[in-house]
């Protein structure tokens, strides 16, 4: 974070908190996450949203990087099975995903960190309980140190 | 902006001096509320110009006074402002406010209309908006907008995103009209934009057709003195408390009582005030105050948990799609109680000024309770504005004034060439509004389908500048959406975080960023800082973003130059109560759109050609409409029916509730299709495949007997595809025959049955399987229906004895009437609750069948001894929608109808662009509101079809050909064939108007040689980088 905040916005919480990079596709996941604001539901102010077209756009490069910048956790969430505006991008982020997971498992990335979901248009009320179960079982695993030593550890040498 | 200012301008048309009779390319619409706002900018996009005529100072209606809408709680102002925009800005909408149509000389085709154009005192052309004029006033007046609740200057725009931005001067106020001196504004206005001189102008304009949207008045509450409205300052009307609610409102969204200020925690709703009210002549329903009054406990516990909300009700009108789902929630609040009663009075108490409520409960016996604030759900009914205009235009009104039109022609009036929608239609909540007046645009197009495009101008851009060199400069502008926003997030110390990222040269925060003036801010700061790239935290893209593209792309930059930063549905409104940790949040949001910024590169535009034929799936009444109007406006249309039959559901019904015969309207509808040249109709056809995009649409459909397959290319689907009667549940039915459900009553009487005449007892039990847990919507039409079917069967045989077990009349609009009637002629209603359904048995011994319920209002059981028993069976979503759904790649709801872009302002739009929705497909209605629907369809669908060609943006995947291998992976990948290798170079190779941009391939491409412009790898990873 730099010394670029401005003063109020600069102020850390004393106490840790989970920090989730969500990349939510826009015709569905996002649509949820904005159901949920106008329904004005409350949930857990950890997650920052990437909109991506489709979650078959989100690059495995993109998870990685983001543990090694400091994420705790990562969320990708898609439409569910069948509703994929293009076609099957869902799939494909999902056959994706499953490689990925053995990967993050070789690497020592806990199971948890990193979670998949289908979220829908009309599911508001299931976008912010995803949220907030997600940022719970981040919560328990604590802070994502692994790739964030390992990338400062390449920085120093 | 397309404010009018004189008449020569206006009367010089080509059409004009081509003859009376060639038909004229424009049409007028009176009224610029949504109505009139949707009917003009559809009216537009299918090549026509359009004259919006406004009395008002600025259009924006009824719907910008209210702070929310239902069901979805969408910010009343946020959606609707972009339409204000988009009416100002679009080159062939001529916005004249401040006037009213004075008289209609001509017929349909060419009309001569004479507008009487009161004067703002203001020119526009040289006013910018800067509200120097209004800081300045000394005078002032009760603000109309804040329904009298705030106050305004004696110069003043009634509101703060209104359209057009320029003040007007009440010379009722104006001291300078009254007294001769003042001229402050005069004084301070430094473009000297001030002119006292106007004076009322008469314009005339030449226009083939015109659309009536006058809107309504609320009733007046005054009218009934027992509620102390206008002598009790704590007793307000729904639309007043709309403007307590709104955060732009005279209490700044705070619920307090006007007459000290204090918080109200202990409202008070009563319903039907001027509504269902024979003694006041208003004998129908208002339609919306059920829901609204709902909306408003919703908002007041929002601003307050500790609201302690009352509703006094009739019956609870949740006949809408989500409404029920809507009222359960509500319902069930903690704090919020329902009472079934009609109040006597309200009392104020001195000293406290609390309203001590006298009414009659539902343990029938008489109750007081104190409120701090009691709101009026006030009716609508037609303004005198609207009787006149009705009057000078020769059109017909009803008893109750509101215009008059038949089921089978919704839309029109009785004046060829003349058109309705909105409220004076009848009463009609917004997105029934919105789709009268796109129904109405169609119908005018139709009309004029030989003129489109002769009077219209296409809108021009300043050419692009190129950035490609620059270095990155950014403007940061951050909404404070009201308090939408800036009562959660800290917007002044956000736009100072802002200015200290790199590369950001310019940040601000703005009241509503979306407002014109901000929009001219936008291009300002752009031009004069030499900004190349711009950043907006507010809402949410999905709304806006098209918006703001549109803005710096009047500044000359490309539309990819532009990042959002999701401020209000992601962060201020799901963190109300964390005000520090969501203004981070808020921060680092902004940090990663100017990330994402910084890295924006320009997209290419390029044309697709469109495919000009309409593919329609069903052919029932809805489809047939739509699918006609189409091919009037000259546009070929197929039409895959399933069954061998045209006609839908609708061959199942005989007559309408205003006795309209139905089987002869499908028939003549039938034949209009059959025999029109542009229309090919496939029966027994189902949908197999469906490729493409908007304007190029493929899709293979097969017979269903012989599984012949054909191709059938088209630009535009319209889904019709209908709806069933579901099974009844709970009851014998199918088991004993002398259970029908409504449908089947309805043959049977149109048919003679004998069940019919023998029968002495007919009972009708409504709610046999809609609004329960399983199906938790309302059927909508089953009130009415029973009460068309037992008024017939009054008509018939008067000594019939017809019972009806209900638990909501939904006899909504003005089909109350006809409920009222029928309870004069002696059908007789039993009210039950929810919990305790009428039961029917089978006596063992006599065979009889018996009907037990009860009826709550005469507090004891109803036993009735049933010759026929007919169930309001649900309406329920056909089989194939799920299926038609994935293929279509559009959504459904949770009930499994098929799910519109937007409940408020795109009814009948789906997300996908190019695919639209209407009748029973989209949810239970009647058959005159699925032919407005059909029609509004056709109109969403023409002005796709009224285009050569789609403008896009190159926002696709681009190979980078040094990095490319050619291995094919992202061919694999891509779901449209978008991408072929290039054998020879080893290269992927895009076509560019195939690719949709979804990114697969930049996922799946491991050297990163193939990447999204507008959303590459290295934009994700910056915005990573900047958390």
């Amino acid at each position: 974070m730099e010394e670029k905040h401005a003063q109020s916005v600069e102020e850390k919480p004393a106490q840790w908190e989970p920090r989730i990079v969500a990349f939510l596709c826009n015709w569905c996941s996002y649509a949820g996450a904005d159901l949920a604001g106008t329904s004005r539901l409350q949930y857990p102010p950890n997650t920052r949203t990437i909109r991506v077209p489709c979650a078959g756009r989100v690059n495995p490069l993109f998870i990685i990087r983001a543990l090694m910048h400091g994420a705790d956790g990562v969320l990708v969430s898609g439409c569910h099975p069948g509703d994929c505006h293009y076609l099957e991008g869902n799939y494909l982020a999902r056959r994706r995903f499953a490689l990925l997971k053995s990967l993050l498992e070789y690497l020592g990335i806990e199971e948890g960190r990193v979670q998949f979901a289908w979220v829908s248009a009309s599911e508001g009320g299931k976008f912010a309980q995803v949220v907030t179960e997600v940022t719970e079982s981040v919560r328990k695993l604590g802070p994502a140190q692994r790739l964030v030593r390992a990338r400062e550890q390449e920085v120093a040498s | 902006m397309a404010e009018a200012t004189g008449s020569t301008l206006l009367n010089e048309q080509p059409a004009a001096s081509a003859g009376p009779h060639s038909k004229v390319g424009a049409v007028l619409v009176a009224g610029g509320g949504v109505s009139g706002i949707q009917a003009s900018l559809d009216l537009a996009a299918m090549g026509f110009k359009v004259y919006l005529v406004e009395e008002s100072p600025s259009i924006g209606g009824r719907m910008a006074q209210l702070d929310k809408t239902f069901p979805t709680n969408d910010c009343s102002m946020c959606i609707l402002s972009p339409k204000l925009i988009d009416c100002a800005r679009n080159p062939n909408i001529e916005i004249i406010t401040r006037a009213r149509v004075d008289e209609v000389r001509g017929q349909a085709g060419n009309f001569t209309a004479v507008l009487l154009k009161k004067p703002r005192f203001v020119n526009a052309e040289k006013c910018t908006g800067c509200g120097i004029c209004q800081e300045k006033c000394p005078w002032k007046a009760d603000s109309e907008f804040d329904c009298g609740l705030g106050k305004r200057k004696a110069i003043y725009t009634p509101f703060s995103q209104a359209v057009p931005n320029v003040p007007v001067i009440d010379p009722e106020r104006c001291a300078y009209f009254l007294k001769g001196t003042c001229r402050a504004c005069e004084k301070f206005c430094e473009r000297g934009a001030i002119d006292f001189s106007q004076t009322e102008e008469k314009v005339e304009v030449q226009v083939g057709a015109i659309i009536l949207a006058p809107g309504y008045e609320p009733f007046d509450a005054a009218k009934k003195p027992e509620y102390g409205y206008g002598r009790y300052r704590n007793v307000l009307t729904g639309l007043q408390f709309e403007r307590i609610l709104s955060a732009a409102g005279p209490t700044g969204g705070e619920v307090v009582r006007p007459s000290d200020g204090r918080p109200a925690r202990k409202i008070a709703w009563i319903q039907c005030v001027g509504s269902r009210d024979a003694a006041h002549g208003r004998n129908y329903c208002s339609a919306v105050c059920c829901m609204y009054a709902a909306k408003h406990v919703t908002m007041a516990r929002e601003h307050d948990e500790g609201v302690q909300a009352t509703v006094f009700h009739n019956d609870v009108r949740s006949y809408g799609k989500g409404f029920e789902q809507y009222y359960r929630q509500v319902s069930h609040m903690p704090g919020v109680r329902y009472i079934r009663s009609i109040v006597s009075t309200i009392k104020e108490l001195p000293g406290t000024q609390g309203l001590l409520i006298r009414y009659w409960g539902e343990d029938n016996k008489a109750h007081e309770e104190e409120f701090d604030l009691v709101v009026l759900s006030v009716g609508m009914e037609p303004g005198p504005g609207s009787l006149e205009l009705a009057e000078k235009l020769g059109v017909e009104v009803d008893a109750n004034g509101f215009c008059r039109t038949s089921p089978s022609s919704p839309v029109s009036t009785s004046r060829p060439g003349i058109f309705v929608a909105g409220v004076f239609a009848g009463p009609a909540d917004i997105p029934q509004s919105v789709t009268m007046a796109s129904g109405a645009a169609s119908l005018a197009a139709q009309l004029l389908a030989d003129a489109r495009g002769g009077l219209t101008t296409t809108k021009e851009y300043p050419p692009e500048k190129d950035v490609s060199g620059e270095r990155p400069r950014i403007g940061v502008f951050i909404c404070r959406c009201g308090t939408n926003i800036g009562r959660v997030v800290d917007v002044p110390s956000l736009a100072d975080y802002a200015r200290t990222l790199p590369n950001v040269v310019h940040a601000e925060e703005n009241l509503f960023t979306c407002s014109i003036d901000t929009s001219r801010r936008i291009i300002e700061a752009i031009e004069q800082q030499g900004i190349n790239r711009v950043v907006v935290a507010a809402c949410t893209p999905r709304t806006h973003e098209p918006l703001f593209r549109d803005t710096i792309r009047q500044a000359g930059l490309n539309p990819t130059l532009f990042e959002m930063a999701n401020i209000r549905e992601q962060c201020s409104w799901v963190h109300m109560h964390e005000q520090e940790v969501a203004t981070r949040k808020a921060a680092e949001l902004v940090s990663m759109a100017v990330a994402r910024a910084r890295l924006g590169r320009q997209a290419l535009h390029f044309s697709l050609p469109v495919n000009r034929s309409a593919l329609v799936l069903g052919g029932g009444m809805a489809g047939m409409t739509a699918a006609l109007s189409l091919a009037e406006q000259g546009f070929p249309v197929h039409i895959a029916e399933k069954s061998d039959q045209l006609g839908g559901i609708a061959n199942r019904l005989r007559y309408s509730l205003d006795g309209e015969d139905v089987s002869a309207q499908v028939k003549a509808l039938v034949a209009r299709v059959e025999s029109h040249p542009l229309i090919t109709v496939h029966r027994n056809a189902e949908v197999r495949e469906a490729r493409g995009h908007v304007g190029n649409f493929s899709t293979v459909i097969a017979g269903r007997g012989d599984g012949q397959e054909r191709n059938i290319e088209h630009g535009v689907i319209i889904v019709a595809s209908g709806a069933n009667e579901g099974q009844p549940s709970g009851y014998p039915y199918g088991a004993d025959e002398r259970v029908l459900t409504l449908l089947e009553l309805e043959d049977e009487i149109a048919s003679g049955g004998a069940h019919l005449a023998r029968a002495r007892n007919v009972v009708f039990i409504q709610c046999a399987g809609s609004r329960s847990d399983d199906r938790p919507y309302c059927s909508r039409t089953c009130c009415r229906q029973t009460v068309k079917l037992a008024l017939r069967l009054k008509e018939l045989n008067p000594e019939i004895d017809v019972h009806v077990f209900y638990r909501d009349m939904m006899t909504y609009g003005l089909s109350e009437e006809s409920y009222r009637l029928a309870r004069e002629r002696g059908v007789r209603f039993h009210r039950y609750r929810p919990e305790a359904p009428p039961q029917a048995s089978v006596d063992a011994g006599s065979q009889a069948l018996l009907v037990t319920g009860e009826d709550c209002d005469l507090g004891r059981v109803a036993e009735v001894k049933a010759d026929i028993l007919a169930l309001a069976a649900p309406t329920i979503p056909n089989e194939d929608n799920a299926r038609l759904s994935s293929m279509l790649k559009v959504p459904l709801d949770s009930d499994g109808f098929f799910l519109e872009a937007h409940m408020k302002l795109r009814p009948v739009d789906f997300p996908r662009d190019g695919v639209f929705l209407c009748g029973l497909a989209h949810g239970p209605k009647s058959l005159d509101e699925a032919l407005a629907q059909a029609q509004a369809a056709a109109s969403r669908a023409a002005s796709v079809l009224a285009q050569e060609a789609l403008e896009a943006l190159g926002t696709v995947a681009e190979v980078q050909r040094r990095k490319c291998t050619g291995c094919g992976l992202c061919q694999a990948v891509c779901p449209f064939d978008a991408i072929t290798i290039d054998e020879e170079a080893k290269v992927a190779v895009v076509n560019g108007v195939v690719c949709k941009g979804c990114g697969a391939c930049a996922a799946a491409c491991w050297p990163g040689a193939i990447d999204i412009l507008g959303m590459s790898n290295e934009q994700v990873l910056a915005a990573i980088t900047a958390l």
